[in-house]
């Protein structure tokens, strides 16, 4: 490990929750505007962070406390280790050579985990039917997502994010392939709002069936630790997607000839921009533009339409290779 | 294995049911296999308070009853007391009532189809129909001078004229709506999610909801046609002919699901509309009250003896108010209230029983539930679960405060 990797990982995790914050923030504000409300300025989120880290933290008294506490500090670290495994534009990630999508796909599955089973140690009626909900939403969502990764696995014959980041899939897949990738993305796109557990997936939180669901039991820093670990998971699944579907650099695009500085800050600029779109096209666009499925209805959603086009995208890339 | 049973309380205070009411459900995963709907807990003794004074106070009182549509009560109140104090209210009066009371209509109804989309997770639609609801808000203001209690009914009358330019604004309101139910109609009733979710939820068959006994919006959505409009015609609705909608003469048949009451809701806006147009083309012309001077009426009042009752069709359902005057006294004697809910609430039993959880909300809903329209009434019990009988309360609350006082150094 170089003294440049140590930096990054170090630097990674804080821009990843300040990015994360601030992508929040302005999915609140841009989904305010959807509806034609102002919404909370875009900072709201750092207000709330700060708020909930002075706030009493409550352990119910018929939670199982040290399970109950433990799963807020998993979750986050969960997501924070997620940061770095995603190359953030042009830099490499720092912990590329430790692992690969398995592991990506480990940590998102992770933090839902987490979640379910601090809502099941909080001894809450809410919680349990919001962790039971979420233990079936996972379930129907992961054969999808396993799909893909394995589609980008059967393209690249790694399951490396980097050397997937390097190349741009549209340049390995040929036409066959590239239909199958493009139907792959469609089935991300679809999974995502229920990996962050957003509207029309957001069953596991229900504010109006069940009060929140799995974080009705939380408070004050729990409820910190979970919030960051929402906001980072959305940051770094809207750059997951960015990196496997759109990992063009702005150079590559331009032709421009940009070199030292410029060219770091450029393309960075460049990556949170698509990320971005993304997140607005993924998780705003569709959770001000859905109303909250019923669990069985969802899980029907990912079984049977979303695994079908996952499937038949990962047929066409193995016949296109 | 035997299943895990959970107990899921939803109220007195919980996101989907923001008013005093507890419904306990008991789960097996997402099934609901017992439930209990528990009633009373809050009291405002508002028929007792309206006893103690006189008639165009109590009138005032009543529009306090319900938060939201707040003419319901006013207009039953006014033809129970006419009714049972022998005065008519002249023929502009009672177009300009009617007015009034479709335009709440429009406002509860818009509000309803909110508040159903918000408890199914559909905010944006929650937004925009409160959007639109505005509109009728500010009708109502430009009309009658507030947003709510609009504090225009009188006995034997109204307090304000409908004039020519504040009809024109009524009818460019008309137009706005015209174009704004049809979009309603796209976006609830053909938009597929929506459908997905109230289809076959809360279903209520036309024999049980004559067993339950419930009324309004929900009774029609089951297709029982009854509508107090229809069924005793007061006022201007005498001269429209109302016929109730039902959803059998919109799409054929009637199911009595959360869809239907949707459906039913959605028409009963254009309704209304059809209605105002009507009273504003046949607009009679004459006074506005047929005794203007409070004093004379009070007077009347208090020579006057008799009993009636007051319906009117609110938006949730029949509103009944039981009037009974006399004894030289200027107030109502007897005063009693009947509100919607109070049927309504009854098919949440049954409702719930099999349903899922994610039904709740939805079901809790559709009533369209108002509990400050339905308690008033109080239970005291002592901490040995004694009730405590209403001259024990009393000497209990005297030796309560003289106890304070004596503690705060306060002289009689």
């Amino acid at each position: 490990m170089t003294p440049e990797t140590l930096l990054y990982a170090l630097t990674f995790p804080i821009l990843g929750v300040f990015l994360g914050l601030v992508y929040k923030g302005v999915d609140r504000r841009v989904s305010a505007r959807l509806t034609s409300r102002i919404g909370p300025p875009i900072r709201q989120p750092f207000w709330d962070v700060g708020k909930l880290l002075l706030k009493e933290t409550v352990v119910p008294k018929n939670a199982i406390a040290w399970i109950f506490n433990a799963m807020p500090i998993v979750s986050f670290a969960a997501s924070m280790t997620l940061l770095l495994y995603i190359p953030f534009g042009v830099l490499k990630a720092p912990l590329e050579g430790y692992g690969d999508l398995v592991v990506i796909l480990y940590l998102l599955t992770l933090q839902s985990l987490a979640m379910a089973i601090g809502g099941f140690a909080s001894g809450s009626p809410f919680s349990s039917v919001g962790a039971q909900r979420e233990m079936v939403l996972m379930m129907s969502y992961e054969m999808p997502l396993a799909t893909v990764i394995v589609g980008f696995a059967v393209l690249y014959k790694s399951f490396s994010l980097t050397t997937i980041a390097s190349t741009p899939v549209w340049g390995v897949a040929g036409p066959l392939a590239a239909m199958g990738v493009l139907l792959l993305f469609v089935a991300l796109l679809v999974v995502t709002p229920a990996e962050l557990a957003k509207l029309p997936f957001d069953i596991a939180e229900a504010e109006t069936e069940i009060c929140e669901g799995m974080l009705a039991e939380y408070s004050g820093r729990n409820l910190a630790l979970f919030y960051l670990s929402d906001a980072v998971r959305g940051f770094a699944m809207a750059a997951l997607e960015v990196v496997l579907f759109f990992p063009f650099t702005l150079t590559s695009i331009f032709n421009l000839n940009l070199t030292g500085t410029p060219y770091y800050v450029v393309e960075a600029l460049w990556f949170l921009f698509k990320v971005m779109v993304i997140y607005l096209l993924a998780i705003t666009l569709v959770r001000t533009s859905f109303a909250r499925f019923r669990i069985e209805q969802a899980s029907r959603i990912f079984w049977v339409y979303v695994n079908i086009i996952a499937l038949v995208g990962l047929a066409l890339v193995w016949l296109g290779v | 294995m035997a299943k895990t049973q959970y107990y899921v309380p939803v109220g007195p205070i919980h996101p989907a049911l923001k008013e005093p009411i507890r419904v306990e459900a008991k789960v097996e995963g997402e099934r609901i296999v017992d439930v209990d709907v528990k009633r009373g807990f809050a009291h405002r003794g508002i028929e007792y308070m309206g006893m103690k004074r006189n008639a165009i106070q109590t009138l005032y009182l009543s529009e306090r009853i319900c938060g939201i549509c707040s003419i319901s009560h006013p207009y039953a109140f006014v033809i129970g007391s006419e009714k049972a104090l022998g005065i008519e209210a002249p023929p502009r009066a009672q177009y300009i009532r009617t007015i009034i009371a479709e335009l709440e209509r429009i406002h509860s109804h818009l509000l309803w189809l909110g508040v159903v989309a918000h408890e199914m997770g559909f905010d944006s639609l929650l937004f925009w129909t409160w959007k639109g609801r505005e509109k009728v808000l500010d009708i109502l203001e430009l009309l009658t001078g507030n947003r709510i209690n609009y504090s225009v009914f009188m006995i034997g009358g109204v307090r304000r004229d409908i004039k020519e330019s504040q009809a024109k604004a009524v009818r460019d309101m008309i137009n706005y709506y015209r174009i704004f139910t049809e979009e309603m109609k796209d976006v609830f009733l053909a938009d597929p999610v929506y459908k997905a979710r109230t289809r076959g939820v809360a279903q209520l068959s036309k024999d049980m909801a004559k067993k339950l006994n419930v009324c309004g919006p929900v009774a029609r959505a089951a297709g029982l046609r009854m509508d107090v409009r229809q069924d005793t015609p007061y006022d201007a609705y005498a001269d429209i002919g109302v016929r109730a909608v039902v959803p059998q003469d919109i799409v054929g048949e009637a199911r009595g699901d959360a869809y239907d009451i949707t459906l039913v809701r959605i028409y009963e806006i254009e309704q209304s509309l059809d209605i105002i147009e009507f009273c504003l083309d046949n607009m009679p012309e004459g006074k506005l009250m047929a005794i203007p001077n409070y004093v004379a009426l009070l007077a009347k009042i208090r020579r006057s003896e008799g009993e009636g009752i007051g319906m009117h069709e609110a938006p949730r359902g029949e509103v009944v108010h039981y009037f009974k005057y006399g004894n030289k006294r200027d107030g109502p004697l007897v005063w009693k209230v009947v509100a919607p809910s109070y049927n309504n609430i009854n098919t949440w039993g049954s409702l719930l029983l099999g349903a899922e959880v994610a039904d709740i909300p939805i079901v809790v809903a559709y009533i369209d539930p108002c509990m400050c329209c339905n308690d008033r009434l109080a239970v005291v019990r002592d901490e040995n679960g004694r009730l405590i009988d209403p001259a024990t309360l009393h000497r209990k609350a005297v030796e309560k405060t003289r106890k304070l006082r004596a503690e705060l150094g306060v002289r009689e």
